[in-house]
């Protein structure tokens, strides 16, 4: 059966990584395509890239990034961020990517999902959503990084997003993020079981407990892995032969 | 000495363009029979609905050639729908007929798990002595993203299968034409080492 997955997730603004990344004998380690290279030798299943750069006039530097890691990275990946219209969408993926993730665009226009998911196949439409617990229970879908509610409850918008045609929902806690106290089990394990397609868990890996926990507990099928992989903390292949040695099936 | 990579307009060629150059082979990705003829090997990628696959190598006139490519032994590597077209029909939407090179055909992979079958999983090598799985061991996962699969009517063809509810048939080969369910070129280290049995296999 399909493994589960682990996909070091890289932020990019203006083609270059935006946090400095600490290791490791990589010649230019602001370089997003070098980084992407190095997770794969080391056993990563994907790599997702998000692109966070700011001016429109700047997108076309994501294009290049998608062609550029073509040349050089032999594993699936998926680009994210401002991408808005089913051009871009075709565009990045003749580049040769493997899916490209959508998020405000879908939100504001879920014609977008279901118009890709037609033309490209579900398999490389990844449909990205950002969720924060609200007060009276459930969580709410925010845009903009967190910073605009929508109103939107998060696990309603996952299934019509299923609906509509994405292959694979990317759901990060608002709340978790950037905590490194584990991932949302509950918010993953609701999404995982109000959806027929893979989810993959985002927001809060601290330590390798916490992507044992995100599997076993909540079902996700891939865990989103930022900070301890690029901070050195620990290494994919770590990771791997822990959730192994924890009865998970993992590629090593 | 090269490897034509034919482009029929079924989504990322150039991914498996770029793993073969990045393996060091001399690769033209090209809808031309004629320079298909003369290539050394011939590599028939795809992503996509199988009658649109079928369609677009009938109208750009490549079906022929690939049947002759294979009659020819000269060595072929089918890759996703690369593989399913071989087959005598698919039920990919309505029953449509595939190439026929290949007797058996293409089922939707049924009910019971996730689809599309989409990962990595684990590959067992039925066909030992198979050159194109040469320092490979069984076992060893690959990269898959497809929701229909092959039933061969000829099991010895059959050169390797993967557990996804059933055993989906995940290789194929018989004398130089080769087929893979999975995604060599999006399979990391083992799926460039596949590329590069495929070289060995065209003496490139």
């Amino acid at each position: 059966m399909i493994s589960k997955r682990i996909i070091p997730c890289l932020d990019v603004t203006n083609g270059r990584v935006v946090k400095g990344i600490s290791f490791l004998n990589l010649r230019d380690a602001g370089d997003p395509v070098e980084l992407a290279e190095f997770y794969d030798r080391e056993g990563a299943d994907e790599v997702v890239f998000l692109d966070i750069t700011a001016s429109h006039e700047q997108r076309k530097t994501v294009v290049e990034l998608a062609s550029r890691t073509a040349e050089k990275v032999f594993i699936p990946y998926t680009i994210g961020g401002g991408i808005g219209s089913v051009e871009n969408i075709r565009e990045i993926l003749r580049m040769g990517a493997d899916k490209i993730s959508i998020n405000t665009s879908a939100v504001k226009n879920p014609g977008l999902i279901k118009e890709s998911s037609m033309i490209f196949g579900s398999q490389c439409i990844v449909v990205a959503i950002d969720a924060k617990s609200k007060t009276g229970g459930g969580w709410e879908v925010y845009l903009n990084g967190g910073r605009t509610p929508t109103g939107i409850d998060a696990i309603w918008w996952a299934k019509e997003a299923e609906k509509l045609g994405a292959g694979e929902i990317l759901l990060t806690s608002m709340d978790k993020d950037g905590t490194k106290d584990g991932y949302d089990l509950q918010l993953t394990s609701a999404v995982v079981d109000a959806v027929n397609i893979p989810v993959i868990a985002s927001g809060g890996a601290g330590n390798l407990e916490h992507l044992r926990d995100v599997f076993n507990l909540a079902g996700a099928d891939a865990a989103l892995v930022a900070s301890i992989f690029h901070y050195g903390e620990f290494t994919v292949r770590q990771a791997k032969e822990y959730l192994r040695s924890e009865g998970i099936d993992v590629r090593l | 000495m090269y490897i034509a990579v034919i482009d029929y307009n079924m989504g990322n060629i150039k991914s498996v363009e770029n793993a073969f150059k990045g393996i060091g082979a001399d690769v033209k990705v090209t809808d031309d029979p004629e320079i298909i003829g003369k290539a050394k090997a011939v590599v028939l990628p795809g992503v996509g609905a199988f009658r649109d696959a079928i369609g677009n190598l009938k109208r750009l006139g490549l079906d022929e050639c690939i049947m002759d490519t294979i009659a020819r032994e000269k060595p072929f590597l089918g890759i996703c729908v690369g593989l399913q077209v071989l087959f005598d029909y698919s039920m990919e939407g309505a029953k449509s007929p595939g190439l026929g090179i290949f007797k058996g055909s293409v089922e939707k992979i049924p009910d019971g798990v996730k689809i599309p079958h989409m990962g990595w999983n684990k590959v067992r090598i039925i066909k030992k002595d198979s050159m194109l799985f040469k320092g490979i061991v069984s076992g060893e996962s690959f990269y898959f993203v497809h929701s229909y699969h092959a039933v061969c009517a000829d099991e010895g063809i059959i050169s390797s299968t993967t557990d996804y509810g059933i055993d989906i048939v995940s290789s194929i080969e018989k004398g130089n034409a080769y087929a893979l369910q999975f995604h060599p070129e999006k399979s990391s280290a083992f799926g460039l080492k596949v590329l590069k049995n495929f070289m060995e296999i065209a003496s490139l």
